[in-house]
């Protein structure tokens, strides 16, 4: 129970830290807002050309990039999360300071990570989906537990984001530099998490492959879910295995990399 | 003649902290070269995208694959030299919060080129390269009667684009000095716009379109000028002149940058850290 707490107060220091950057919050929803009504046309436009594309109809696709818009620094899908900071503190050789904590590493990191993302929903996610509510037709439900499935399709997705940075923030124990690695996680953030096209309209074979991979937990999933295109049970339990996998992984890298790190030490 | 002689001091300080971040970028070469390919596959994934749109229609907003590679090569090849050149700007709120702005102000050279050329990185090569590399296979694909005017109107096009690119990054950082902590907004401007004029004008509403004519002219940056190299009606019926507008464009907002950053820098209080 009280470990429980330790790390309940963690995450509520992840939120209030980025809940100090006030002009930075509402400069952020200025830009998602912008970027979200630039998207909005030119999928209209799409959605014109092709009707139904990807099994959505024009509402659904608009719900869908305001739904991004939304979730976009929530799930830090260009990266700049938690993995910032783990990447900084083995840069510098402070995370053997983190070791010596009587708290588990992964979980320390995760729960500040998810105050992180509930402060970003909140503060930058809500303004700009509200705002495309508004000024866009959008297929949103009107029913709570399809949005009470959505939260918990959202606090999955956290946790599946969580686990991809950190995997790649623990390769920084073997590579020194975290500049490649962090230009990776924005790579395949942006292109597999279906920010710059929704993947249930990739053609073929390569949708298949990108809906099949983790990061179509991040945005795909919750869409979907919201929009009742999906069985919330069958998405969660595909988020939930591929959470699994990836702090499952993270747990096996982070021991072998912390025994480097004693190695290193001396 | 003072203005000349401030003119040339900025653009020699500019190219003494150019080179040296260039140098410093060249010690770690296999870094450089890491980056500079991530950073080409980075910009290169918005027009993955336009393609993933098109392995499903065969136009947007009533144009073709050729023409919107056309308006994709112009904008992000005019964003590329501009962010080439000040893409910097945006660390100005954080030089402002850390106190480190102070110091550019005593120094000796003026503080446009010292904050333009500040951490000047080479990598942004990448977003040229690949921007260029759309634009020559547009240039070779599309379906144009090809004048002297229009192949002229080309490189006007692309040196007046990012000439309104940098002013727009100059007004950017004008505004950050009144609001230290939101390079964000910028962004929007920056990286919305040229996202925004990737696609046809077409696809949007006419208030948006009117917005970035009149208001902030990003259309004069390809929309314009490409509608009369691809014979395609104009954005707003403008008159037929227009086209060739954009050098004067360019040279209007790049006035009026300069007075919002001489009073962006007029009225900077230091935070005193």
């Amino acid at each position: 129970m009280g470990s429980w707490r330790l790390y309940a107060a963690v995450a509520a220091g992840g939120f209030r830290r980025y809940a100090t950057y006030r002009a930075a919050t509402f400069a952020g929803v200025f830009t998602n807002t912008v970027f979200g009504v630039i998207l909005v046309y030119t999928y209209l436009a799409l959605w014109d050309e092709k009707p139904h594309l990807g099994g959505y109809d024009q509402a659904q696709a608009v719900t869908y990039v305001w739904l991004g818009q939304c979730l976009y620094s929530t799930l830090a899908i260009q990266g700049g999360g938690a993995e910032k900071d783990v990447i900084e503190r083995i840069r510098t050789g402070e995370i053997a300071v983190d070791l010596y904590r009587p708290a588990d590493l992964q979980l320390w990191w995760l729960a500040s990570d998810l105050g992180r993302s509930l402060f970003q929903l909140l503060g930058r996610g809500v303004i700009p989906f509200a705002f495309g509510a508004l000024f866009f037709p959008m297929a949103l439900p009107t029913d709570v537990t399809s949005w009470a499935a959505l939260f918990v399709a959202l606090l999955l997705a956290m946790v599946v984001s969580f686990g991809i940075r950190y995997l790649a923030a623990l390769s920084v124990f073997w590579l020194m530099d975290g500049m490649g690695i962090m230009q990776a996680v924005m790579i395949t953030g942006v292109f597999c998490s279906g920010i710059v096209f929704p993947l249930n309209a990739f053609p073929g074979v390569l949708g298949d492959i990108v809906r099949a991979l983790p990061w179509s937990a991040q945005l795909q999933v919750p869409a979907d879910v919201l929009m009742g295109e999906t069985d919330p049970l069958g998405a969660y339990a595909f988020q939930a295995t591929w959470a699994v996998v990836l702090l499952g992984s993270g747990r096996l890298l982070q021991s072998a990399a912390t025994r480097r790190v004693v190695v290193q030490g001396g | 003649m003072a203005e000349t002689s401030r003119l040339t001091e900025g653009v020699r300080a500019y190219w003494l902290i150019a080179r040296m971040w260039v140098r410093s970028a060249m010690t770690y070469r296999t870094s450089f070269v890491v980056t500079m390919c991530g950073n080409l596959l980075m910009t290169g994934l918005d027009f993955v995208g336009i393609l993933l749109m098109f392995s499903q229609v065969d136009s947007l907003g009533g144009w073709g694959l050729p023409e919107i590679a056309f308006l994709y090569g112009l904008s992000v090849t005019a964003f590329g030299i501009a962010d080439l050149v000040l893409g910097s700007m945006d660390v100005l709120g954080s030089r402002i919060r850390d106190g480190s702005f102070d110091i550019l102000l005593v120094r000796p050279a003026p503080v446009l080129a010292q904050i333009g050329a500040d951490r000047f990185a080479v990598r942004r090569l990448g977003r040229i390269t690949q921007g260029a590399v759309v634009l020559v296979w547009a240039l070779a694909s599309v379906d144009v009667d090809w004048s002297a005017a229009k192949v002229l109107l080309v490189p006007v096009m692309v040196i007046s684009g990012a000439a309104i690119f940098c002013a727009v990054f100059v007004a950017g950082a004008a505004f950050q000095i009144f609001a230290q902590d939101a390079s964000e907004v910028q962004n929007a401007f920056t990286y919305g716009g040229t996202t925004l004029l990737q696609y046809p004008p077409t696809v949007f509403g006419k208030d948006l379109v009117r917005g970035v004519t009149f208001v902030l002219p990003l259309a004069f940056v390809n929309w314009v000028p490409a509608s009369y190299v691809l014979g395609r009606p104009y954005p707003l019926d403008l008159p037929q002149w227009a086209a060739f507008a954009p050098p004067l464009v360019a040279v209007a907002c790049g006035a009026l940058a300069g007075l919002a950053w001489r009073a962006g820098l007029g009225s900077y209080r230091s935070t005193g850290s």
